[in-house]
């Protein structure tokens, strides 16, 4: 055994190098060190002190130079190594104009030192130091960013992997970090501005006349009409997949873009870990390595059972680990597409410098279904000859409660990503449908779903309807079972709301800015927290400072995670230990729904006022 | 109106510069709301952009025409606007609109309309609105102007329609409405099609303002417009234009034509 863990010691340390040689020698000639200042993680920090800076930097993207905002010169910044158990202190020094402020997501550590400016610290002053100081408790894929303002869009965020000090339980031969980001060249605050005015600003894959003949032709005219007024009437757009596109984004890996192409090498049969991160500030992506399977050992940080499958879906925020065994001496594509199909990131595994593989086609654009709707569907599919999962035109049906009186269920057949419910899964909260009480959460919220019912068995809009084996929630098993094996004590509920057509994002109908009151958890508590997802989008939830128990039916090995993919009018539970007294951040992992809202503080008390049931 | 191009020209000038202007950092410092509220108390530190999580009770600012157009015609050139904005946030706005005519076809040498409106965000798709307006128009070949008190809402309807809607009350008591609609159709990604429908009634005849009572006109546009970006869109169109009883007999009066169709060339534009 001593030998296997020397000889992977070794390897991994190679690996790190080997990511170091490929990056050198793989970048195009614009892109290496010396023409151009920092496009890519080349450079690794660790030890027990470590500074950092964030300042402004020329940044290269393709044909145009721009400025970004980085950690120590890169976008993204430096990969920060550390060891499961050591003191770190990071110096991190603010060279803007503005405050500032790393987070490190993931990382349970005091709250003082979470950096979130208004919750736990009062940020970094321009031209301050602050020394983050703290013992590593864990081990796995973490990152860091910047939780100020607009400035993590703008290219502060690194990645970072803690090795535990057991042995890695996973075996691999070498090691890439792949951060897939979404870079542009407006600010967020101009973006949110435009959404405010326009919500459809980004929106290019509307549906035109174009789309409704095609239909027409294809569907039958009046059942065509009868759709499109359908979404007409309830005052929403069934191709809003995405708030902001590929118009404004390009999407990068590992601060490459597509055609920069990110490569790492390999030698034909080595076992590799990809470290997948997305920082994707609004960005969901679908990540694939055709002809390749992929085996997802880690996410969040968090050993998980091996799970093999041909694509996963990446919410921002999330980290997923996978090992893939490329056999052939040939190059493989690394496809991120974005779940709105507008875009893609792209990178190359080749065993040999200047090696590619063909980029897939990127597939239609889904619409939105019924299932997203929270339409609950009482009468069966009524039409039987569409494929599930074939969402292109899939017909959703009415569902908005408030618009749509009387008519419940009426067409309810037609939808096609129709949630299928899990009547086998009753130890998952929400397998059967919930009616959605009677407040619609006021003005700030759009409307409500009728039902809303645990989905963590779809692999989501746009996914699932070929041979690929795609990931799910369910799929997700933690390696061994965690200490804290209670019941929740106590259950708490929280609606995701916003409204579209004003570009507000909300947690039960209220934004951050009219609901300062801290969410109370009791010190030592074991709670369940059910999220409600009253609108269409999906949110990825992100808990500061405590992991939450995805209760996805694994029995003793509910996966930890620090990021929760909410699918549309869906309700999933998560257990939390309330073992971190202090204020927490706990909001909305796409950027721009956090800046207009749909955020809060949670506050762990030894003693709280009053403890609703 | 040889100086309408040039006119325009400037608007579309002063838009990109503004819309320019939006996406820089630092022109944002002032419009951040430096409310010193804290979620912990135990936390002091001075007012600034970055000291809150979040930013979700910042102001915008909105301008747009939504009508700014030729109207050729082969003795004379007229042309039109509508435009409104507002700045505020979510919930409260401060609102401006402007309407206006030259040469217009059933009223008068001008006609311009401005309104100054409070209006709160009520019902989910509706801002509620309370303000004043104040009117002018030549009235044989006199100005005239008065004022009105204005209640008004505009939102989204059902079907995707964009309605606004006014009671006017004027200083003389005289009492009026005025109803309009829109909605737009993506032919393609970038080219819309807007359909448009606009009405005044009003309660007392009120000659000097070519007013007769009951139903006054009805509008009804057509609006083809092309995206060059979402901000900036040139368009061309018709519009059909209509007077009905007493109103009809005014505008012959004053020399006008209750009833025509006319071409129109124009820019839709926001920031």
């Amino acid at each position: 055994m001593k030998d296997s863990i020397s000889r992977r010691a070794f390897l991994k340390r190679s690996g790190a190098l080997g990511t170091l040689v490929a990056l050198d020698w793989m970048l195009p000639a614009y892109a290496r060190p010396g023409s151009l200042s920092a496009v890519t993680p080349v450079s690794q920090l660790s030890g027990d002190v470590i500074d950092l800076t964030i300042a402004e930097t020329p940044f290269r993207v393709d044909d145009r130079t721009t400025t970004a905002i980085t950690i120590n010169g890169t976008v993204p910044g430096p990969l920060l190594r550390l060891r499961e158990g050591q003191g770190i202190t990071l110096n991190v020094t603010n060279r803007l104009s503005e405050t500032s402020s790393i987070h490190w997501h993931g990382i349970l550590l005091p709250p003082e030192m979470d950096g979130v400016p208004g919750v736990s610290f009062p940020g970094i002053e321009p031209g301050m130091t602050f020394s983050y100081r703290f013992t590593v408790k864990q081990y796995g894929t973490y990152w860091c960013h910047s939780h100020s303002g607009g400035q993590e869009q703008a290219g502060v965020y690194a990645p970072m992997i803690i090795d535990p000090i057991e042995p890695d339980p996973v075996k691999y031969d070498r090691e890439y970090v792949i951060m897939l980001s979404d870079w542009s060249f407006s600010s967020v605050e101009s973006m949110i501005g435009k959404l405010k005015k326009q919500p459809g600003y980004f929106n290019f894959q509307k549906r035109t006349l174009v789309d409704f003949v095609r239909d027409g032709m294809q569907d039958g005219w009046f059942s065509t009409l009868d759709n499109y007024l359908m979404w007409a009437q309830m005052r929403m757009d069934a191709t809003d997949l995405a708030d902001v596109t590929s118009h404004a984004y390009t999407y990068l890996m590992n601060g490459l873009t597509p055609a920069a192409n990110w490569t790492g090498l390999f030698r034909p049969g080595e076992r590799i870990r990809l470290r997948f991160i997305q920082v994707g500030v609004m960005t969901f992506q679908d990540i694939r390595i055709p002809g390749l399977r992929m085996t997802v050992v880690q996410a969040d940080g968090q050993n998980v059972q091996p799970v093999e499958v041909d694509e996963f879906r990446m919410g921002p925020a999330e980290t997923y680990d996978v090992i893939v065994e490329p056999k052939e001496d040939r190059a493989y594509t690394i496809f991120a597409e974005t779940m709105d199909r507008s875009g893609f990131a792209r990178g190359t595994l080749a065993p040999r410098s200047g090696m590619t593989a063909e980029i897939p086609p990127r597939r239609p654009r889904p619409i939105r279904s019924m299932a997203d709707m929270g339409m609950q569907h009482m009468n069966g599919m009524g039409h039987g000859d569409h494929e599930p999962g074939n969402a292109t035109r899939s017909e959703p049906k009415k569902g908005m409660q408030h618009d749509m009186p009387g008519v419940h269920g009426e067409h309810a057949g037609e939808g096609i990503q129709d949630r299928h419910e899990m009547h086998d899964r009753p130890e998952i909260p929400g397998s059967k449908p919930v009616k959605h009480g009677p407040d619609d959460h006021g003005t700030g919220n759009q409307a409500i779903p009728d039902f809303t019912q645990s989905r963590l068995d779809e692999p989501g809009i746009g996914l699932g309807g070929d041979d690929r084996r795609v990931l799910v929630y369910t799929d997700l098993k933690s390696l061994k079972p965690y200490p804290d094996q209670r019941e929740p004590e106590r259950e708490l509920e929280i609606h995701l709301t916003g409204h579209m057509e004003r570009f507000m994002w909300s947690f039960d109908g209220k934004k951050y800015s009219d609901a300062r009151e801290s969410i109370l958890f009791r010190h030592g508590e074991r709670l369940r927290w059910t999220f409600v997802n009253d609108t269409m989008m999906e949110h990825t939830l992100h808990l500061h400072g405590m992991w939450m128990h995805l209760e996805n039916g694994a029995g003793a090995c509910l996966p930890r995670k620090h990021t929760v993919l909410v699918k549309p009018a869906e309700r999933v539970s998560v257990a939390i230990t309330a073992d971190a007294p202090g204020p927490w951040a706990f909001h909305c992992h796409l950027l721009l729904h956090m800046e207009t809202g749909m955020f809060r503080v949670v506050e762990v008390l030894d003693v709280i006022p009053e403890v609703k049931s | 109106m040889k100086s309408f191009p040039q006119v325009a020209a400037g608007v579309v000038a002063a838009a990109i510069s503004s819309g320019a202007g939006i996406g820089m950092p630092a022109a944002n410092a002032e419009t951040w709301l430096d409310k010193a509220k804290q979620t912990l108390p135990s936390l002091s530190h001075p007012e600034g952009k970055y000291h809150h999580p979040t930013h979700s009770d910042r102001n915008y600012p909105f301008l747009r025409a939504e009508v700014l157009e030729y109207r050729p015609r082969s003795d004379e050139s007229d042309f039109r606007w509508d435009m409104q904005g507002w700045y505020g946030g979510d919930f409260n706005r401060l609102w401006v609109k402007s309407e206006g005519e030259r040469n217009t076809a059933f009223k008068a040498d001008y006609d311009i309309d401005m309104q100054l409106l409070y209006g709160r965000f009520i019902k989910k798709y509706y801002d509620f609105q309370v303000g004043v307006r104040g009117e002018t128009q030549t009235f044989r070949g006199e100005n005239v102007a008065r004022a009105h008190a204005v209640i008004g809402f505009q939102g989204l309807v059902p079907y995707r329609y964009e309605v606004e809607s006014a009671l006017f009350i004027s200083q003389d008591g005289d009492v009026s409405a005025r109803f309009q609609t829109s909605r737009d159709f993506l032919l393609t990604q970038r080219l819309i099609l807007q359909g448009r429908f606009e009405t005044h009634a009003a309660v007392q005849k009120v000659e000097r303002f070519t007013t007769g009572q009951g139903l006054n006109n009805i509008e009804l546009g057509l609006r083809l417009r092309y995206e060059i970006r979402r901000e900036i869109a040139p368009y061309i169109g018709v519009s059909y234009d209509h007077s009905f009883f007493k109103t009809a007999d005014f505008v012959r009066e004053e020399g006008g034509d209750p009833s025509q169709v006319r071409f129109v060339a124009g820019l839709r534009l926001w920031f």
